[in-house]
């Protein structure tokens, strides 16, 4: 860090950052009288709710100069004002908190746990810092409960984006999911869907798998799967203003995940006929993805090989998936993207996907 | 451009098909109620004998689940990988714009001009008293 800072970032929007609970007793002044009640009568402040997905002492999980005194990392305002925002000067960053309080098996639970995290968020994070936006932390396994707290929580512009995760009970087209879906649309949410398994299923189609190398890795097998689910069930031509963010989905399984989706509609096209178009299209008109973790190739070449595969540049949205361990110093981004790309990957395309931003910015 | 009587009306019924052989290429001979098309044996895929593939209708909907058939006995099927073409226009409904099958004109015309020619019947006995299926090729 003795370097100065490069200003090829100054003004870009952050599409993901990770603001971690110092511990879970930070929640208890924002939950409602009974819950807070419940959770003190089970002891739940006590217990660390971090999900699985994450653990954190895995390496890649805490970028070692963004480590903490105490705490796990991206617990501290003050740190992430150090590290990030006054380092690398963007205009925003979106908090997404991935939490185990997404996949608790009690549905109320689940949603006050939700309705606790960003109620705080709002006032730990949102509040003490203008450049800070956040995804609303839902009860993926209720739709009921996950559209109240997006009711709940629309009218503050602050709040971007519904936050859900790869792999939950049911792939995410199914309809129960619908009604989420129809709340993000009608208030200009986008759904973020962030890497990360309620584990009621195996992360990998093939059973449990033994190292996190193996889960970490399917993980973008989950990604493909929730897209597939996403097109195949019409969800997007049911809610033709929805955009989807496929956040830490690595990218570059994108393309050919696209052909042989386009290729297997051809031949199948009458079993989904509300499809009158190739996925390709769909996909390229309603899905965008965050760039860190970047799955780049070896070379330069075949990176722009694989952005022309991509067949848009209106795609990927700058994240610096703070504070993760993608990239070293600031180079969040992969070297060889031309300056037109790199504005519309750190600006352009982030404010037209979340149109929450020019609101408020 | 030539014009070849290729089969009397009667042989292909409404819903059916006849493939004929014209200058050497195979030609699929469709009867929608009383229109007559024609379509090149060949899908543009791969090259499947798509005229032998079924007879579809074209399944559509508006938004998901909302299910509706349309153009029933319109569209044809290829019996290779599937993909469906308008039999009207030889568009294919994956890619209409760039994936067509090549698409012939065919017309009916009374057994009392063809007598007359100019056209080239050699697979056809043409009697005055019928009416008869020619494509120009």
């Amino acid at each position: 860090m003795n370097r100065p800072a490069s200003d090829h970032l100054t003004g870009a929007i952050d599409c993901d950052i990770h603001p971690a609970l110092p511990a879970t007793r930070v929640l208890l002044p924002h939950f409602d009288p009974y819950w807070r009640e419940h959770v003190l009568r089970r002891g739940l402040e006590r217990e660390n709710f971090e999900p699985s997905s994450y653990p954190a002492n895995a390496p890649i999980n805490g970028r070692p100069d963004w480590h903490l005194p105490s705490g796990p990392p991206g617990s501290s305002l003050p740190a992430l004002q150090a590290h990030l925002l006054d380092r690398l000067r963007p205009a925003h960053a979106i908090c997404n908190v991935v939490h185990g309080a997404q996949v608790m098996l009690s549905e109320d639970l689940s949603a006050a746990f939700c309705r606790a995290i960003n109620n705080w968020i709002k006032a730990e994070w949102l509040d003490r810092d203008p450049r800070l936006r956040a995804s609303i932390v839902v009860p993926p396994h209720s739709a009921e409960l996950a559209v109240e707290e997006i009711e709940r929580l629309a009218p503050d512009p602050r709040f971007v984006q519904v936050l859900l995760l790869a792999m939950t009970e049911v792939p995410l087209g199914r309809r129960q999911n619908w009604p989420i879906y129809k709340a993000a649309s009608q208030h200009g949410l986008p759904i973020g869907i962030h890497a990360g398994s309620s584990f009621r299923h195996p992360p990998s189609a093939l059973g449990w798998p033994s190292y996190y190398l193996e889960d970490y890795v399917s993980q973008a097998q989950g990604f493909q799967a929730a897209l597939n689910s996403l097109v195949s069930e019409g969800v997007f031509v049911k809610f033709p203003d929805l955009k989807v963010v496929l956040i830490e989905s690595g990218v570059t399984w994108l393309p050919a995940s696209l052909w042989r989706l386009d290729k297997t509609w051809r031949g199948v096209r009458a079993e989904v006929p509300w499809l009158e178009e190739q996925p390709t299209e769909t996909v390229r008109r309603h899905v965008r993805l965050t760039l860190q973790p970047f799955d780049a190739p070896p070379t330069e070449q075949q990176l722009h090989t694989l952005l022309e595969q991509l067949g848009s540049d209106r795609m990927l949205l700058f994240s610096s998936d703070y504070p993760h361990w993608h990239f070293d110093g600031d180079e969040a981004l992969p070297s060889g993207l031309s300056a037109e790309l790199i504005r519309k990957i750190c600006v352009e395309n982030p404010l037209e996907t979340y149109p929450r931003l020019k609101e408020t910015s | 451009m030539s014009r070849h009587v290729v089969a009397s009306i009667e042989e292909i019924p409404p819903g059916s098909r006849k493939i004929v052989t014209v200058n050497g290429r195979e030609i699929g001979i469709f009867r929608i109620g009383d229109d007559f098309h024609g379509l090149i044996n060949r899908c543009p895929h791969q090259g499947a004998p798509l005229c032998r593939g079924e007879i579809v209708s074209r399944l559509v909907a508006p938004s998901p689940g909302d299910y509706r058939l349309t153009r029933s006995g319109e569209m044809l099927r290829c019996p290779w990988h599937c993909w469906e073409f308008d039999i009207r226009t030889g568009q294919s409904l994956c890619d209409p714009n760039s994936v067509q099958a090549r698409a012939f004109d065919v017309a009916v015309e009374p057994g009392k001009t063809l007598v007359e020619g100019p056209f080239v019947a050699e697979q056809v006995q043409v009697t005055v008293e019928e009416r008869y299926v020619v494509v120009t090729v």
